[in-house]
């Protein structure tokens, strides 16, 4: 007798996967992001990320222009918090040339980083809620964000792409309206957030919908390189700002808020607390902000006032050299890293005493982060990955740099 | 910061004798230099020794020195371990035309799409690396655009010429 195959059975066993195309382009993404999920049914079988749709070749192009033309590359990193990449980039140049910033303008930088923190995770929050469903308190919440632009506006005249402060310090005081602004943003702000946690916070959907969505233990997140909100939301309590004070960020008091799970309920807590933390180092940083000069005297580095250039000698021959690209650069290597809104920003800078760098190399937060994206979706539903994307907070601009 | 570069040079040296090139600080990071084909069991004895612990690999990156003759191309490990905050970097040199480094996926995954991103500007090639393919340049590209000898712009342009300025 021979066996005959059982052709129906077999067919059966054959499973048949649906491959999608999440992105490039996708409303539900929040930038240029393209995923092909192989699908059976709802469940994600298995996920392929392709990144690079905005490269723009950042480390070639900071091979090729002096130090002082390279800040304006960094804003276009996360954009979502564009000052904390400045002044990161101007702290790396600092550590190199043995530059030290007086403290009034270190405190005026931690207010600008603090409130580029907030900006950041304002715009993360918010999509979240815009995810679940949660239209109302996006579009209600981002006012703020406007509010942060504004006093960016009246520091530095940019609101997005900043280029805000200078090597060696800021480029100018703040004014008169721009402390006023601060002030009134610290006053609406509180009020503002804590209605935004009393819509969502303890929201029955809201809570279904993130909880358990996108998980990752703490031991994979390190693994997978995560820093900042969400290492800290899979509970490591790492955060740079405290490992590796800068910019006298050992001068406040604050805490660091941590989660438990990794979920996309967690990561949203912790951004949540974290916007608290932040009010609260502006406030101290408002009490305390020293007098003084708020750059450092680094001729060599710091553009002259322009009344000066016009009338001495001296001003004149520095600003032609700051501007040609003749100042001379110690040789060296350095490593400075920052607590940007998504995790540990770091700059490699290697400079062989030309007027460019030899070698830059940005450790960006979300390129390394992002590649744990596959293993968090995978065996979950479609709409959760969505909401684990946007939980991530992956800014385009700096995945691809 | 010196007494972490005793103590990770003096380790390295019983263990790798010659493998260890060079141990120095520059400015608050120690660097050690190392032989390629002893990288991985240097960067898995510095993740596994119980003293040391650097689990944490922070980044990783490509060098390219076109005139140093037999050590074009260098690959920067910077590990950190959070415990004890120490951040360390450790480098190694190939020369030009020996491209084959062995991949470290295995001790951390986060270093696939770092090394993918290497292998895309310098041309690394990554031994056992699951998934070695370009990653921020298109897949049709030819060459490798980070290495020295490709400028950036076009060479018939003197506004901008190093002869006149600098470098």
């Amino acid at each position: 007798m021979t066996t005959t195959k059982d052709i129906s059975t077999t067919q059966e066993a054959e499973k048949q996967y649906n491959i999608l195309n999440l992105g490039p382009t996708h409303p539900a993404t929040h930038g240029i992001f393209q995923n092909v999920l192989k699908m059976d049914g709802e469940i994600i079988m298995h996920a392929e990320p392709t990144i690079g749709y905005i490269h723009r070749a950042f480390e070639k192009l900071a091979e090729h222009r002096p130090y002082n033309q390279i800040t304006p590359i960094t804003d276009r990193l996360n954009y979502c918090s564009s000052p904390i990449n400045n002044m990161g980039w101007h702290m790396t140049v600092e550590k190199l040339i043995g530059c030290n910033v007086p403290k009034r303008a270190e405190y005026m930088r931690v207010i600008i980083m603090e409130l580029s923190r907030i900006a950041d995770h304002v715009i993360c929050t918010t999509i979240i809620g815009q995810d679940t469903g949660a239209t109302t308190g996006f579009l209600y919440f981002f006012q703020m964000r406007e509010k942060i632009y504004e006093i960016y506006e009246e520091i530095c005249g940019a609101r997005l792409t900043t280029n805000i402060g200078r090597i060696g310090g800021m480029e100018r005081d703040f004014s008169q309206t721009a402390w006023d602004k601060l002030n009134i943003f610290l006053k609406e702000f509180p009020e503002f957030l804590s209605e935004f946690q009393k819509l969502v916070e303890r929201n029955r959907i809201f809570m279904d919908r993130t909880i358990d969505c996108g998980p990752i233990t703490g031991e994979r997140a390190l693994a997978y390189g995560f820093t900042g909100p969400n290492l800290r939301a899979a509970g490591v309590d790492y955060d740079v700002r405290v490992a590796n004070p800068y910019c006298s960020y050992g001068d406040f008091d604050f805490d660091i808020p941590i989660g438990q799970n990794g979920d996309t309920y967690d990561r949203f807590m912790v951004r949540i607390q974290e916007m608290w933390e932040s009010i609260r180092i502006i406030r101290q940083a408002l009490e305390k902000m020293p007098s003084g000069d708020f750059h450092a005297d680094v001729p060599e580095f710091y553009l002259p006032p322009k009344e000066d250039v016009y009338s001495k000698m001296e001003a004149l021959i520095f600003h032609f050299k700051i501007v040609m690209g003749e100042t001379d650069i110690p040789k060296g290597e350095v490593y400075h890293s920052v607590e940007g809104g998504n995790g540990e920003l770091g700059y490699y800078l290697m400079s062989d005493g030309g007027r460019t760098p030899y070698r830059l190399h940005f450790r960006r937060p979300c390129f390394i982060y992002y590649q744990a994206y596959p293993e968090m979706i995978t065996g979950g539903l479609l709409s959760d990955a969505i909401l684990t994307m946007s939980s991530l907070n992956v800014i385009a601009g700096e995945l691809d740099a | 910061m010196s007494e972490l570069l005793d103590i990770i040079s003096a380790k390295l040296k019983t263990q790798f004798g010659e493998g260890l090139k060079s141990a120095e600080m520059l400015y608050d990071f120690p660097v050690f230099v190392v032989d390629k084909k002893n990288i991985v069991n240097v960067l898995m004895l510095l993740k596994d020794d119980p003293e040391l612990e650097f689990t944490f690999l922070t980044t990783l990156c490509g060098l390219h020195f076109p005139d140093n003759k037999g050590e074009e191309f260098g690959i920067m490990y910077q590990l950190h371990n959070m415990k004890n905050n120490w951040r360390i970097r450790i480098k190694t040199f190939m020369p030009d035309g020996d491209m084959d480094m062995p991949t470290v996926t295995h001790l951390w995954p986060t270093a696939n799409w770092m090394e993918r991103q290497e292998y895309d500007f310098f041309g690394f090639n990554f031994i056992n690396h699951p998934d070695l393919k370009r990653i921020l340049n298109m897949d049709e590209m030819n060459y490798f655009p980070m290495r020295k000898e490709y400028p950036l712009e076009d060479a018939g342009r003197d506004d901008k010429s190093d002869k006149m300025f600098g470098r």
